[in-house]
């Protein structure tokens, strides 16, 4: 056996292993997924061809139209204000000494939790039947909110609930993304008598706006799939004015056992996230050099 | 930037902001110190004695929650010892080995990247229900092991290892697997730890599949066990009991989370920029 030989096998020797696992439990399915979307398919295998049926129903399907409405308004209101939170509090922290590293973990803490006790938590929190919130109000002499059983306060609440998860990700991102800042770049600028608001300006931001990005996409392909909170603070309620896609994909495949549309709306929404990541990339590099 | 004083305000932003991330968590810990009994009464009881251990001695003696979290510990750590060996080698190997269709296979891998979990979750159900894989630890570890970040990720920490390490130690007459497991191995521990961590993390707490594959109560992970026992709430168990359950399963992964914070935010500094 030649040398060039030996390292050939012992390529896909070292590669194989995870590329078998790969091919096995994500690309399968992910083909199955497109095939099972075209029939009329329950889960219990039974199929029947049917084109592109399921698609033209989701277009005119009104509980759908609105589980849309809710998934798009929550990631409105939760992207970009976690992303400018985070931004403010890594500017912040970004710093030596043990005040701002116990801040960090504080801030960095709530999303070690799963979406199971958060839920539990918020949803006493919220509750207007001696939640923490109700007690406040009425140690305030004021009448408690009955935040999720109200359907235009059910979606704020349920944002609120995932900015106090979510904020730890994002500002551990940015921080990682200001270290890599060359302090000499600061240190010109400050010989250069700039201002912190110019530098925050001309030199900070410039230097994250890949980190900037990441972060972004990433918070808009999560909650564009957000699941667990609507699902155990308020089942979708009350009247669907809290069903986002992924509640509405599962009640329509494990509860109506509609396998075929079920999978169909997966694959809709799984082509909005790929848009929407792609204009994201695009609208924020276009300007830029292309990278070496 | 990296000297300057916080101004007054925003230390006092930072305090006010600091109280509602820890307010939720402190009046759920005092909560699952107060008997259902008081609560019952009046939850407003939390903000005063007497506390009691009774909720946690409830968890220890009778209920499923142990299972759950043995089951939670099987799967979260077949998850990550399954991601670290599997992202190190194929790691190794696209960075380090020729061999036909390297680049073309890199790429697919990469591409796994964009997939989100809505696209595959409802067919490898099928899937695995053909292979028999549901309420068990394979079927409920192996979604956990196709993630393609971990492959990137060691992929690159191997890239920036200098290649000369390799060279002296193949004129050494080490075999390509010595070379990996003595020389490069050992190296790449800070990447391991914080892959390892993120991996655990997810897998810990990871709902949807869980809830979907596991359905005999005895399978359930944590997650789902403290789901079902939420949605229950109002026929079973107490608040005071539900909040020790919460706090009592957020436990195990404050702890390693606390282990390895350091190396977390030291590692995700080489990963932000890309």
């Amino acid at each position: 056996m030649t040398a060039a030989l030996r390292d050939r096998l012992a390529g896909y020797a070292f590669v194989g292993p995870f590329l078998l696992v790969y091919a096995a439990v994500l690309i399968v399915p992910l083909v199955m997924g497109i095939v099972i979307s075209l029939h009329r398919a329950d889960l219990f295998g039974r199929r029947e061809w049917i084109g592109l049926d399921n698609y033209a129903q989701a277009l005119g399907d009104p509980v759908l139209h609105q589980a849309f409405g809710n998934t798009v308004l929550l990631a409105v209101l939760i992207v970009p204000p976690l992303t400018v939170i985070a931004l403010l509090l890594a500017l912040a922290l970004n710093r030596p000494g043990k005040f701002a590293a116990v801040l960090r973990g504080v801030f960095f803490s709530s999303l070690v939790l799963s979406v199971t006790i958060v839920t539990l938590i918020w949803r006493f929190i919220l509750t207007p039947d001696a939640g923490l919130i109700a007690e406040g109000l009425e140690a305030a002499g004021r009448a408690p909110i009955p935040f999720l059983s109200d359907p235009d306060l059910v979606i704020p609440a349920i944002a609120v609930t995932t900015l106090w998860w979510s904020l730890g990700f994002p500002v551990m991102l940015i921080l990682a993304g200001l270290q890599q800042v060359p302090g000499d770049i600061y240190e010109a600028a400050a010989l250069d008598g700039a201002g912190r608001w110019t530098v925050l300006r001309r030199i900070t931001l410039p230097a994250i706006r890949r980190t900037l990005l990441l972060v972004v996409m990433l918070q808009t392909a999560a909650q564009l799939q957000l699941f667990g909170q609507a699902q155990l603070l308020t089942g979708g309620g009350p009247g669907g004015a809290s069903r986002t896609i992924v509640l509405y994909i599962f009640e329509v495949s494990f509860g109506r056992w509609e396998l075929g549309y079920a999978t169909a709306i997966a694959e809709l929404l799984f082509g909005m996230i790929i848009a929407l990541t792609l204009l994201q990339y695009w609208l924020v590099t276009r300007h830029e050099e292309p990278r070496a | 930037m990296k000297g300057a004083r916080l101004h007054p305000l925003v230390v006092m932003a930072l305090l006010l902001g600091a109280g509602v991330m820890l307010a939720p968590m402190v009046w759920t810990l005092l909560l699952s110190f107060k008997s259902n009994a008081a609560l019952m009464a009046d939850s407003g009881a939390a903000f005063s004695g007497p506390y009691t251990l009774e909720n946690y001695a409830a968890i220890l003696k009778g209920s499923l929650t142990l299972q759950w979290l043995a089951n939670s510990l099987i799967v979260a750590t077949g998850a990550t010892v399954g991601v670290l060996v599997l992202s190190s080698l194929a790691g190794y190997g696209f960075a380090r080995l020729e061999f036909p269709f390297r680049r073309t296979l890199f790429v697919i891998v990469l591409l796994g990247l964009a997939v989100p979990e809505q696209a595959v979750i409802l067919p490898r159900h099928q899937l695995f229900a053909m292979l028999g894989l549901h309420n068990s630890y394979p079927g409920l570890i192996l979604p956990s092991l196709t993630g393609s970040f971990g492959v990137f990720f060691m992929t690159q920490y191997f890239r920036a290892i200098p290649k000369e390490l390799d060279e002296a130690a193949l004129l050494d007459g080490a075999s390509r697997f010595t070379l990996f497991w003595k020389v490069l191995l050992p190296l790449t521990f800070p990447a391991q730890a914080t892959l390892g961590v993120f991996t655990f993390l997810a897998a810990w707490n990871d709902y949807w599949w869980p809830l979907i594959s596991a359905t005999t109560s005895d399978r359930f992970t944590l997650t789902v066990g403290l789901a079902s026992a939420q949605m229950n709430y109002a026929q079973t168990s107490g608040l005071g009991f539900l909040m020790a359950q919460a706090v009592f399963a957020s436990i195990p992964i404050l702890v390693v989370y606390i282990a390895f914070q350091k190396q977390i935010v030291r590692a995700m500094a080489g990963t932000a920029v890309r």
